[in-house]
């Protein structure tokens, strides 16, 4: 089996008597300000209602018999309990708004509110993809703008603005390769993919059908040319790097990568997610790639998540772009048009309309405001912060692999070993302090990884902060504090979780109680 | 004829006559934590020596598990559908993954004796 040796503890430790930092109870359930806060369906009063509606008139049914003939079991509440519940729960959230996130691999940098402010124009909030296009050219001219930023800034010839963040550019890029091999007649087998890779991207190459065949990382934690090399065949199809890669390094070896996989009739696919690390320093289209994708929520700022849909652009190459989705913008004596069909060998579409308008403005703006050498800043200070912590933490945590790191800085448990403190304990802890936990046990090639990528957006200040916390924590854990750890964290809303029975007994559907208790 | 032998990616596999069944070693167990979720092959599915015949998921990470010798499934566990526990409580006999009619016997000559896997676990920690 593939087996990833992380040692990782999940069981929940028993609340012990001697827990001496545990709060307090309190009377209420409330731990200070944080409230405890029950399910909106266990605060519920059948009959309460917030909003006063007249009876419904009695129409005639003409549902065939298909109409509901029980109630639908909503709760019933005051408006006042709606608004409570829901200010509770977003109190409850970490976000980048609220202090230095700190997870590795997600680029959770701050999100400017120019970016904002524009995105909220009428001109760009209030339009749909159908209105006729003579009615939109300010929201066209955005799209061919962001495009010919990424063209320049990654040198590549073309690029495809509908697909969604990650996984989804990932899917278009390898859907390109498919179309293009089938097109000269060779449809190939294999897909390889490095052993620190994303689990999206083996994901993806199942879903085009490919075969993954995993190649080993060195010691250096770059990919293992020799066994790639070795690997290569005319059943090839692609090959998918992340550069920098999971472990936050540079794939030094990258040109050589390229060439053989050329050489030997594939494709190359770079996972762009890391692209952050090397915008306005390095053009992708240099080192032999035929495509990647761009996340505009980790290298041009837009929000991750809840803050809108992602938006990830993919870029091809010469020998790629006729087989790019549709549709692109294009301008001519008319202004701006798309072009939806072209009777090329495109293979289709990714997407119902033509991307996500919402964040190619906010990528635009930050593209704007910040101006070549503004971008080309944003990759060395976040680069440079990375580096920072890892120089601070060097004498009490040493890296995973020698400095420098790129944009992110990947630690593991080696120094842990004899403390009984694990990287999960390390992580709960972290909650305890304040901070979102870095990613751990991710890339799976590392025993009890901890992957710490900073951003560029935090102060040095900050920085020392987190690092100074991070420091005491070593040090606790290794003056034999590990009960202390086992118990964290105490001051969440929630103590630690028993994952094992989350996993293995979830719980996913709020049921009543039994009517005796409910008549109480 | 009862053996039992081990590879290097910990799985083992018990041989009665043409038929091997096949598991995960218990220092696999322990170094993947709690299992939550295992895949098994589908009977009569044909699997190479080497190659991925199931999937087992802790609280950590999904892990592939590959089939120690080339033959045809003819069994599965279905006691680890609803009690994956198994696993981690009796990775080497209770928790059993499949059994397979073995197509090469050849192949269980590359596999390890159970002195020479203990040795060899012994020297990755």
């Amino acid at each position: 089996m593939a087996m990833n040796r992380e040692g990782r503890g999940a069981t929940a430790p028993a609340e012990t008597a001697t827990d001496a930092m545990a709060p307090a109870a309190t009377f209420s359930g409330h731990r200070g300000l944080q409230y405890d806060e029950p399910l909106i369906f266990e605060q519920g009063q059948p009959g309460r209602m917030g909003v006063d509606l007249p009876e419904p008139r009695p129409v005639a049914a003409r549902l065939g018999g298909l109409g509901r003939a029980q109630p639908i079991d909503l709760p019933g509440l005051a408006e006042p309990q709606v608004v409570r519940h829901f200010v509770r729960l977003s109190q409850k959230n970490y976000a980048i708004d609220a202090n230095l996130y700190p997870l590795g691999s997600c680029t959770m940098k701050h999100n400017p509110r120019l970016n904002e402010k524009v995105a909220r124009l009428p001109g760009f909030a209030d339009i749909h993809p159908l209105q006729p296009l003579q009615t939109v050219q300010g929201a066209l001219g955005v799209i061919d703008e962001v495009a010919r930023w990424i063209k320049l800034l990654t040198g590549m010839p073309a690029v495809a603005m509908s697909p969604g963040a990650g996984a989804h550019g990932e899917l278009c890029g390898l859907m390109a390769i498919r179309a293009a091999l089938i097109a000269r007649g060779d449809p190939r087998k294999r897909v390889l993919v490095p052993d620190s890779a994303h689990g999206t991207n083996p994901a993806t190459a199942a879903l085009c059908a490919y075969e993954v065949d995993a190649v080993p990382s060195n010691a250096r934690g770059r990919i293992d040319l020799a066994a790639f090399k070795q690997k290569l065949g005319s059943d090839v199809a692609a090959v998918m790097l992340t550069n920098p890669n999971t472990c936050g390094l540079f794939e030094d070896e990258i040109l050589e990568v390229a060439d053989a996989i050329h050489a030997a009739g594939g494709f190359f696919y770079c996972d762009g997610a890391n692209f952050n690390a090397l915008v306005g320093r390095v053009r992708p289209g240099d080192l032999g790639i035929d495509t990647m994708h761009i996340n505009l929520h980790k290298t041009f700022s837009t929000p991750h998540g809840g803050g809108g849909p992602g938006a990830g652009p993919v870029v091809f190459s010469a020998a790629l772009a006729p087989y790019a989705p549709l549709p692109y913008v294009v301008h001519g004596s008319q202004g701006f048009t798309l072009v939806e069909h072209d009777g090329g060998p495109s293979f289709g579409r990714m997407k119902a309309f033509h991307g996500q308008m919402g964040m190619f403005v906010r990528a635009l703006a930050y593209m704007k405001s910040h101006g070549g050498d503004g971008l080309r800043q944003v990759a060395e200070d976040a680069v440079l912060a990375a580096n920072y912590i890892l120089a601070r933490m060097a004498d009490v945590l040493p890296p995973t692999y020698p400095a420098p790191c790129m944009h992110e800085v990947l630690f593991d448990d080696r120094d842990l070993k004899d403390t009984g403190v694990t990287t999960l304990d390390l992580a709960k802890a972290l909650i305890d302090e304040g901070y979102h936990p870095m990613t751990v046990y991710f890339p799976l090639i590392v025993h009890g990884a901890m992957l710490v990528e900073p951003t560029e957006t935090e102060s040095k200040a900050s920085l020392d902060l987190f690092i100074g916390t991070l420091r005491s924590l070593v040090a606790r854990a290794r003056a034999g504090e590990a009960q202390a750890f086992h118990a964290a964290p105490r001051l969440a809303p929630t103590r630690r979780l028993d994952e094992t029975r989350a996993a293995r007994q979830p719980i996913l559907r709020w049921t009543p109680p039994p009517p005796k208790q409910a008549a109480e | 004829m009862n053996e039992r032998r081990y590879s290097k990616e910990h799985e083992w596999i018990r041989v009665e006559g043409d038929t091997g069944t096949v598991g995960i070693t218990d220092y696999a167990q322990g170094q993947l934590g709690d299992v939550v979720y295992v895949e098994l092959p589908d009977p009569g599915k044909k699997v190479a020596r080497g190659a991925q015949a199931a999937v087992v998921e802790s609280v950590k990470a999904a892990s592939e598990v590959y089939s120690p010798v080339g033959g045809e499934v003819t069994a599965v566990n279905t006691d680890l559908a609803g009690n994956p526990a198994l696993v981690n409580e009796s990775a080497e006999d209770r928790g059993w993954f499949f059994k397979l009619t073995i197509a090469d016997r050849a192949d269980l000559a590359a596999l390890m004796d159970e002195p020479a896997y203990k040795k060899f676990i012994a020297e990755l920690s």
